[in-house]
């Protein structure tokens, strides 16, 4: 069976109040086409895992805007004013994250574990709530993983297969968003055959991948 | 010359051969246009690469290579890409040897305020928690005062970044080091006295005999 499909189909698989995981870094790295396809279908309450909310008219920025997700986890959002907007008018429930917990939270629920012992937030407000544990004479924080039912994904290149190599800096959060959800939807900026990405290129391997859809550059 | 500049030339003379540094977003970036020529200096982007080059030229931007304030740079010979996961290993598990960032408050236990002022503004942390937790040496950049107000200060008032982490305090006036007795005033710029230095710190700075000139390159 083929794992290309439509904008359309692809996007059956996320319904309101799902937990969506979209990666991107300012917008570099995004599903443009998928988070336009959520905006289009009229997807809402959802529940959105990111590293950050762009520009409200860039990638996650969109769905910001057009009030579609009611509760966020991100590490930042000061660079789309919106959501602070919202934040404060109680209109989206959000949970900053420090960016390299939240990549080791999505890592550990992608790979089974069970949480990750961090040092990074212990002192702070965002050690509320958490248990501190020590190993070897150092305080650690127990981060435990996140996982979700749909992760929007982008790929600069994607063979059928569903194998994705990623260009530049636009890789930052796919790999690990890709291992973490039920349904992963890759936006392909180019298809390529199967055997034309080496297979030691390939970053996410294509058994976590079960739909592809073309997008643009 | 301006305050952010006096600032960026003193904090690139912290930077050592071969060092691997991650410069925050605003002035911290500033440092690297001060970096001398016979100094190289590895500079990581925690949205994932190393080897980070300047600005490109008008025209050779690409929209795949960009810093973590989502401006447009290049890579130098060298240069890797990983995914966010990777980066903040490099970061946490110690690989960095310095980071440079700006602040709201620092305080004499060596407290970092940097990410929001409650009511006001609530940015997020982004990756500064885990920069200031991991990297080797976490230098503060900043300007002294803020609107004549004091940053540096007994204990920080602000929701904290991180305990206990700041090394080297460098403003336009002067260069503190922070040590386990409290707050060192190491240097002062030219034409600046301790007691100025004092008047606009709220944390006791400890006065060693000797305090020198920062030294700005010029």
């Amino acid at each position: 069976m083929s794992k290309i499909v439509t904008l359309e189909k692809a996007l059956e698989n996320v319904k309101d109040g799902m937990t969506v995981m979209i990666p991107g870094f300012m917008g570099v790295g995004t599903p443009e086409t998928l988070v336009d396809g959520l905006i289009e279908k009229g997807v809402k309450d959802l529940f959105v895992i990111c590293s950050d909310t762009a520009r409200p008219e860039r990638g996650i920025g969109k769905l910001i805007v057009d009030n579609r997700v009611k509760k966020l986890i991100a590490s930042h959002i000061g660079t789309n004013k919106v959501t602070g907007e919202k934040m404060n008018a109680g209109e989206i429930d959000v949970t900053l994250v420090p960016q390299g917990t939240l990549a080791e939270k999505i890592r550990a629920g992608g790979a089974g574990l069970g949480g990750v012992l961090t040092p990074t937030g212990i002192g702070t407000v965002v050690e509320e709530g958490k248990q501190r544990i020590e190993v070897d004479g150092k305080q650690f924080l127990l981060e435990l993983p996140l996982k979700a039912d749909v992760a929007l994904i982008r790929g600069s290149k994607v063979d059928k297969a569903g194998n994705v190599w990623y260009e530049g800096a636009t890789r930052n959060f796919n790999p690990m968003m890709a291992t973490a959800a039920d349904i992963v939807i890759v936006e392909a900026e180019e298809i390529v055959e199967i055997g034309e990405i080496d297979p030691n290129n390939v970053v996410t391997p294509g058994i976590f991948v079960d739909y592809i859809v073309k997008g643009e550059k | 010359m301006d305050s952010r500049e006096i600032i960026a030339r003193r904090v690139a003379k912290e930077l050592n051969d071969g060092d691997i540094v991650n410069l925050g977003i605003g002035m911290p970036t500033k440092v690297s246009d001060f970096i001398p020529d016979d100094v190289e200096v590895i500079l990581q982007s925690e949205n994932g690469f190393v080897y980070m080059g300047p600005a490109p030229q008008e025209g050779q931007e690409d929209d795949n290579i960009v810093n973590a304030g989502g401006l447009p740079v290049t890579v130098k010979t060298g240069a890797s890409f990983f995914d966010s996961a990777v980066s903040f290993g490099i970061i946490r598990g110690g690989h960095v040897d310095a980071t440079v960032l700006g602040a709201l408050q620092v305080d004499e236990k060596g407290n970092l305020a940097s990410w929001m002022i409650p009511g006001k503004m609530v940015p997020g942390m982004g990756g500064a928690m885990d920069l200031v937790v991991g990297a080797k040496k976490v230098i503060i950049a900043m300007e002294h005062t803020a609107k004549g107000r004091p940053k540096i200060l007994k204990e920080c008032t602000l929701p904290l970044t991180a305990v206990n982490e700041v090394d080297l305090i460098v403003t336009e006036i002067c260069v503190i080091e922070v040590t386990k007795e409290g707050l060192v005033l190491k240097e002062v710029a030219e034409g600046v006295t301790v007691e100025d230095v004092q008047e606009v710190t709220e944390a006791a700075l400890i006065i060693p005999e000797n305090v020198k000139t920062m030294d700005i390159g010029l």
